[in-house]
């Protein structure tokens, strides 16, 4: 169980720049924080990203084969400057 | 494409038609966790069969220990590449709990403590293919390991093994369950390489 | 964010079990202390592994050091750690965050908190703030199991002879008979003896396994440390 920031390059990849300071709101609690310091579930078969208050799933992002599908359902705001 | 000289990865060998289409053998068993694995007390647990059924069943842990026991060897494939060949199980067969059980269900969803759910159809835990799994290599399943129990439904992709099962809902729709709704297949036969949807 | 390679130059080992590779990275662009790469292996049948390591090196060094630490049945760390030689050639991508990262710019009381091979990224703010020779006064807690098991040793008893710059080692598992420094993990009592107090506001750097990571940030909080100035790196397996 690791942080945002074991995502940093999955992320930059997705987001095409760097995300681990951008502050996410959590869907379920509300609580709000940086990427880097979510809870991250690296080894399953995909990147689950957890609140780290409540434990809600903020976001999935599964590799299909070089392509990214990500969800982020969990997630009711995302700071984007 | 770059390759790097002398590195190998840590595989085994093995018999080629017990590997299905893309895997990996290992003689690891990796924890793979899609969130914090629940601790449940024994005395707290419980497994029921509901939803479809002309009434809910439920055993307790001592319940559960008390009915018949399978002990198979069988081979799992998990869709993140690796399979791991001949590894022992002890558990309840699914077939044993539905025994009685009067349904019109044609599909089952699981259900676990954490949250994790995953749906198959209902022909798929029974006739001899699924089982609830209380204990692995003659051990109590370790809680990393889906323990107390675990879904062990070895003919298809592993994530439909669900770790820390409570129960099956039966029902006469297909719903999908956690992985199934982030884009992994339906049905997830390793044969076929059904890793997505859509393969 | 692109695949390229780098050369390694050299392979040393600091300790039994970590090893230092230093690379040559053509169009390398720089980095900021903190950040790390992502390391990508591919075996012959088409096989890949991928690992992110901090960049031990400071922005100030030339080329780039990555410090690997061994893990007993790893997949990746033994072929980094045993078989690379200088010469082979390491694809790699970065630098990679923007979080966990400490410039000058940022200024202090800058409070490093390290637990096992989390030193790593630590050191290139260590490094960095050296080179830069500036007055930010520096506080480093360094936990390690053993005195061998302390990477880059010599080199932080040598930043601890510059004025401003403290560095404190806990060994958790074995002492040398005679050791006088602290003895055990890091608990709420020691940050208090070593930290800044939270009027003096430090930015904390906190990095190392899960476990020491939680427990080292929730002793600053319960300290009135302010979370905002608290940064965490968590280390661990990867691999599945």
């Amino acid at each position: 169980m690791l942080d945002g920031n074991a995502i940093a390059g999955t992320l930059d990849d997705i987001f095409g720049r760097e995300m681990t300071l951008t502050m996410s709101t959590c869907g379920h609690c509300a609580s709000r924080g940086p990427l880097a310091e979510t809870v991250v579930y690296l080894r399953a078969p995909g990147v689950v990203v957890r609140c780290r208050m409540c434990q809600a799933v903020l976001m999935v992002v599964v590799d299909r084969r070089g392509t990214y599908c990500v969800d982020l359902r969990g997630i009711s705001a995302l700071a984007l400057g | 494409m770059h390759i790097s000289r002398g590195f190998h990865g840590r595989r085994a060998e093995a018999d080629p038609a017990r590997v299905p289409p893309g895997q990996y053998v290992t003689d690891d068993f990796p924890v793979l966790s899609a969130g914090p694995t629940p601790r449940v007390p024994l005395d707290q647990w419980s497994f029921s069969m509901r939803g479809e059924v002309d009434e809910e069943r439920r055993w307790s842990w001592e319940e559960f220990q008390a009915l018949p026991r399978d002990d198979v060897t069988v081979d799992i494939h998990c869709v993140t590449k690796w399979s791991k060949l001949d590894t022992s199980w002890g558990g309840v067969s699914v077939d044993t709990l539905l025994d009685g059980v009067d349904t019109e269900a044609t599909h089952v969803l699981a259900f676990c403590d954490g949250g994790y759910t995953t749906n198959l159809p209902l022909a798929d835990v029974t006739g001899g293919r699924a089982w609830v799994a209380f204990a692995y290599d003659g051990q109590p399943l370790d809680p990393e390991h889906g323990g107390p129990a675990r879904l062990l439904v070895p003919h298809l992709y592993f994530w439909k093994s669900a770790k820390w099962v409570r129960g099956l809902e039966l029902r006469s729709d297909d719903e999908p369950g956690f992985w199934e709704s982030y884009g992994y297949h339906n049905y997830g036969d390793p044969w076929r390489e059904q890793r997505y949807a859509g393969d | 964010m692109k695949w390229r390679f780098a050369t390694v130059a050299d392979v040393h080992p600091e300790t039994g079990r970590t090893t230092s590779i230093a690379l040559r990275v053509p169009g390398w662009g720089g980095h900021l202390a903190g950040q790390h790469v992502d390391v990508r292996l591919t075996a012959e049948d088409g096989y890949q592994a991928q690992r992110s390591y901090s960049i031990a090196s400071a922005p100030d060094d030339d080329g780039l050091v990555l410090t690997v630490e061994e893990i007993d049945d790893g997949e990746v760390s033994p072929y980094l750690v045993e078989e690379l030689q200088p010469g082979d050639e390491l694809e790699l991508r970065g630098p990679i965050g923007g979080y966990f990262v400490w410039e000058e710019s940022k200024g202090g009381p800058l409070l490093l908190v390290a637990g096992g091979s989390g030193i790593a990224p630590l050191r290139a703010m260590l490094r960095h703030r050296l080179a830069r020779n500036g007055d930010v006064p520096v506080r480093l807690l360094y936990s390690a199991r053993k005195l061998d098991e302390v990477i880059y040793r010599d080199e932080l008893t040598r930043a601890a002879e510059n004025d401003g710059i403290d560095v404190h080692l806990t060994l958790t598992r074995e002492r040398p008979d005679g050791w006088q420094g602290y003895a055990r993990r890091i608990d709420r009592d020691l940050i208090a003896e070593v930290a800044w107090p939270p009027a003096e506001r430090p930015l904390a750097y906190v990095c190392g396994p899960t476990p020491f990571v939680e427990a080292a940030a929730d002793a600053l909080v319960s300290l009135g440390h302010d979370p905002g100035r608290i940064r965490t790196e968590r280390f661990g397996p990867t691999g599945s």
